[in-house]
């Protein structure tokens, strides 16, 4: 590991340099814990191994829950009173496979994808069953796990080598806020947000992009600081001061630097932006292309508006073209690039809607929450595409056949990256706790996805 | 009122050391022992900033401060803690604190549910503006009974992850034993368990109520025997025989809160030590156990016994803390032995909490945070100009807050909260929309920079020429900004860099924002020190 990566990596940390400089900073509320989780990472059981096929991990994430029928597990049978409006479905380039009539570019390229149509948890409450969703673990334990991302990045960011300036852990645009993504492990593995909107321009990523500011201004300005910052010039062998000193340094990078020329979209081309759509998911899924390019190993694309209690068809009249368009164009763009190979996309929400239509007041055609049975979309690093796991009964109301609970897909996408799934998570407390959970812990399994591994 | 010399001259006064009541004379004594030189006392504009953050959580105002730097009386210090451990943000900052520690959230994990955390979050801050002495307030919260919604404190038993028997004991161990019973032997938390199993949760006809209360008839613990009368042993090893009627609750409120018992008083005594200077005697402050012993023991014994002879009066400790010679140390060690950190021997830099600092930068410019909770509906909306310290719901979003490491409230553990410093906070502060916003936009900042804008360096045609702004004029503005966000005055050489950055700016008003730019972004502002 060089330098500047290592002294990054302490910095998101945010950990003391030195034992002495934590006592002394006074900000060691935990400090034997603390090297207590140095120690255990070190001697960490869970690693990456080498022949992990995929890199990165692309996470879209349709927060508020997407209707199953509407999307990837089309119901034409069931009727109106199922359907709505949106009562068809559309054949795909792979032989047997039906989408929805809202997705014709995702159509075109099924065979870079597969489905799974028997998502099931039964949670109906958004926290818990995105908790779920994204932790596979069952709420109401005395632990707050991490998320998907957060483990990711604990084994494949700067503990495990990654060098990039840009962090490993990256949300676009704005963090869920309500779970802790780093739960237990804390806030040295919780995301970075962009903050701002990719699809205007300039995108202000959040203390990166300062619209307007002159270079030259941003350096007269730090000089100035350096000027005025009195207080380490009385305590100079303070080593919070040092430690601070070095995160503005690595700030400055991403500042004035070139890494942080990740984020200006506009040096795309025109026609492929158009491509993704100009809306904030299709700029998002084009950054989430570019992050992943330099090596970030963990992109989630907060896509929000799915929670649908009213005004459902309105609604996906124009959320359903947009994801269509950001998400096929990802997937071809990633594949071109030769980079689905060793990328993972999985996208999906916290549950279904709930199949029937709520024609009735106050909803006037809604849709409620479903967690009962939904669907997933996978692609890239290892999975196989252009296949269908599971199914769902005739109206879409149950599983059918081969249920897929959060941890079979969550404990396959370790796989693939090549994740210790018995490995063990740094605590707070020194407890016991596994990359996935164990059969003992009582949580529900159909097995991992074998079939398209 | 420039102070010239050493760079240190502005933190510190230079001075004899003389302890000036017990805390002092029994930390002189150790470090005497352990040939520690202990730091000089803080200066007059260090102490008031430090002690307004750590007794209100709130920055002094200009005023404030400069008041209290100009007043000549000898017991100042003294008269200003005395003013503040009287103001109501000190409620606020408190109720924050315990709102942590008791895990004051709506939603998940703890899912208290919006009007249940207003309730708990009222109760207990109305508990610390009375000032309710300690052992009274643990003992509402262990044996209340009554509607999550209208008697606030029972929430305390909604507040947990677990509403087990021994999920209960676990929170009760680690909040006012400050011991993490996940370390004890099994029978140890399966005895004190059996306190908290005959506690009913109903539910009533309004939504998401639910009654917290005793309840004889529940089930027994499964280690108990069936009938007849229940054991439960405390964790100190004695037991005790219940009633089948008696709410085993009330028997171990009795046992916890009394000054005898080896957790109770130690723990809440080493937490306040703790919170007011950055370290516990014990450390960490909620990991009490044999083999985790206290660097000060006497210290630690002195101040229990000045609490329970307090009647658990806990601005008691306060003052005994706050006016000790220890704690207006200033920051810079003069030892550079290991144990002085340890022992106290100068007050420890830490960065300001996210409430804390946000709510400075508000005051400093003048404005203020939308917060809003949007799920569930009816969606929670709280007023602009709202201090974050005063926030009653540890589930009101905000990434500033989540950025600088305000505390999930999952667990209650006082290491949840992190005040270490990161890469992207520092990208935050020096380069976000959202403090830039403040600084150009802010109200407070304009008017300090002068209502008449500074006028152009040009003289036109027909334009009397106006002239540049007197340097008297700009001397006093950047006090007033010192004052403002430094709670100092300037040194003359800050003065001359600053006025000199402002009158080679593009634009002056761009130039003076770079100033308060770069004092927001100091190490003196966003450091406790």
């Amino acid at each position: 590991m060089n330098t500047r990566a290592l002294s990054y990596m302490e910095s998101l940390m945010g950990e003391p340099i030195s034992r002495r400089a934590a006592v002394r900073s006074g900000l060691a509320t935990g400090l034997g814990l603390l090297m207590g989780n140095r120690l255990a990472a070190r001697a960490g059981v869970s690693k990456p191994s080498a022949e992990a096929k995929a890199k990165s991990v692309i996470q879209v994430w349709l927060w508020g829950g997407a209707c199953h029928i509407d999307t990837f597990d089309p119901k034409p049978q069931a009727g109106p009173d199922y359907c709505g409006p949106l009562n068809s479905a559309i054949p795909t380039n792979v032989d047997g496979i039906q989408l929805g009539q809202s997705l014709p570019l995702l159509a075109k390229q099924a065979d870079r994808y597969s489905l799974i149509r028997s998502m099931t948890h039964g949670i109906n409450g958004h926290e818990t069953a995105s908790y779920m969703v994204q932790t596979a673990r069952q709420p109401g334990g005395r632990d707050v796990y991490p998320c998907v991302g957060a483990v990711v990045s604990l084994l494949k960011g700067y503990d495990a080598g990654y060098e990039g300036l840009i962090p490993p852990y990256i949300v676009v645009t704005q963090p869920q806020g309500r779970f802790s993504e780093a739960g237990f492990m804390g806030s040295r593995y919780k995301p970075f947000a962009t903050g701002g909107d990719p699809a205007r321009s300039p995108f202000v990523v959040e203390g990166v992009v300062a619209e307007g500011i002159s270079e030259q201004r941003q350096r007269d300005r730090r000089q100035l600081l350096e000027a005025l910052n009195s207080l380490p010039k009385a305590m100079p062998d303070e080593p919070e001061w040092a430690a601070l000193k070095q995160r503005e340094t690595q700030a400055y990078d991403l500042i004035l630097g070139d890494a942080g020329k990740v984020f200006d979209l506009g040096q795309e081309k025109d026609d492929l932006r158009e491509r993704y759509g100009r809306t904030t998911f299709g700029q998002s899924c084009l950054l989430a292309r570019r992050l992943v390019e330099k090596g970030v190993p963990y992109v989630t694309i907060n896509y929000s508006g799915w929670d649908t209690h009213k005004s459902h068809f309105q609604t996906m009249q124009r959320k359903l073209p947009e994801l269509d368009k950001g998400l096929a164009t990802l997937l071809e763009d990633l594949s071109g690039r030769g980079l689905l190979e060793s990328t993972i996309v999985w996208c999906c929400g916290e549950f279904g809607r709930s199949p029937r239509v709520q024609w009735e007041a106050p909803w006037n055609g809604g849709r409620n929450h479903y967690g009962k049975v939904f669907s997933a979309l996978v692609a890239g690093g290892g999975f196989r595409g252009g296949q269908v796991v599971g199914s769902s009964t005739e109206k879409g109301e149950e599983v059918k056949d081969r249920p897929v609970y959060p941890v079979d897909l969550i404990g396959s996408m370790y796989e693939l990256l090549g994740i210790d799934l018995e490995g063990a998570l740094p605590h707070p407390q020194g407890q016991v706790a596994t990359v996935l959970p164990a059969a003992a812990d009582g949580i529900q399994s159909g097995g991992r996805l074998k079939e398209i591994m | 009122m420039a102070t010239a010399g050493s760079p240190g001259e502005l933190f510190e006064r230079p001075s004899d050391w003389a302890p000036q009541g017990r805390i002092d004379e029994l930390l002189a004594e150790r470090w005497r022992q352990s040939s520690i030189e202990p730091a000089d006392l803080c200066s007059d504009a260090v102490f008031v900033r430090r002690v307004y953050l750590d007794v209100i959580g709130t920055l002094p105002t200009a005023e404030e401060a400069r008041e209290f730097l100009l007043d000549p009386s000898p017991d100042k210090r003294g008269k200003l803690i005395e003013h503040l451990l009287a103001r109501d943000e000190f409620a606020d900052y408190w109720a924050m604190k315990w709102g942590d520690l008791l895990r004051v959230k709506a939603e998940f994990p703890i899912n208290l549910w919006p009007n249940a955390a207003q309730a708990y979050y009222r109760w207990i801050r109305t508990s610390i503006a009375e000032n309710r002495p300690y052992d009274q307030f643990v003992r509402e919260l262990l044996t209340a009974n009554g509607s999550n919604f209208r008697v606030g404190q029972v929430n305390f038993y909604r507040a947990v992850q677990s509403r087990t028997p021994e999920g209960i004991a676990q929170a009760v161990a680690l909040t006012f034993m400050g011991t993490r019973a996940e370390n004890w032997p099994e029978d140890r938390l399966a005895g004190m368990a059996v306190c908290f199993s005959k506690i009913t949760y109903k539910p009533t006809g309004e939504w998401k109520e639910e009654i917290v209360a005793f309840d004889p008839s529940r089930e027994p613990a499964e280690a108990e025997p069936a009938a007849g009368r229940m054991t439960a042993s405390f964790p100190d090893g004695t037991t005790v025989q219940l009633a089948p009627r008696q709410d085993p609750r009330k028997a171990f409120a009795d046992w916890l809160i009394t000054p005898e018992n080896p957790w109770f008083t130690r723990n809440i005594a080493n937490r306040v030590w703790c919170w007011l200077l950055g370290r516990g005697i014990i450390h960490e402050p909620d990991d009490l156990r044999p083999d985790n012993l206290p660097v000060h023991p006497e210290l630690l014994a002195y101040l229990e016994g000045e609490l329970a002879g307090a009647k658990y009066d806990l601005k008691h400790i306060f003052r005994l803390i706050l006016n000790s010679r220890t704690y207006q140390l200033s920051p810079i060690p003069k030892s550079d032995r290991p144990e002085a950190a340890e022992l106290f021997a100068y007050y420890p830099v830490r960065r300001l909490e996210a409430e804390v600092l946000i709510d400075a930068l508000n005051q400093i410019t003048g404005t203020g945070e939308q917060y809003t909770s949007a799920i569930p509906e009816p969606f929670t909306y709280i007023p602009i100009g709202h201090r974050s310290i005063a926030l009653p719901d540890g589930s009101i979003t905000s990434s500033f807050l989540e950025q600088f490491g305000r505390p999930p409230r999952d667990t209650g553990l006082e290491s949840e909260r992190s005040n270490r410093t990161t890469a992207d906070q520092r990208l935050h502060m020096l380069n976000s929309s959202h403090i830039r916003g403040k600084l150009e936009n802010g109200p407070k900042l304009r008017a300090l920079f002068g209502a008449a804008p500074e006028p152009p360096r040009r003289a036109g045609r027909g334009m009397r020429r106006q002239p540049a702004r007197p340097v008297a004029d700009r001397r006093r503005i950047l006090e007033n900004l010192y004052l403002t966000i430094l709670s100092r005055f300037p040194t003359d050489d800050e003065a001359a860099a600053a006025i000199e950055y402002v009158q080679s700016a593009n634009a002056p008003r761009e130039g003076a924002i770079d100033v308060a730019w770069a004092l927001i972004n100091s190490a003196e502002f966003l450091y406790r020190h």
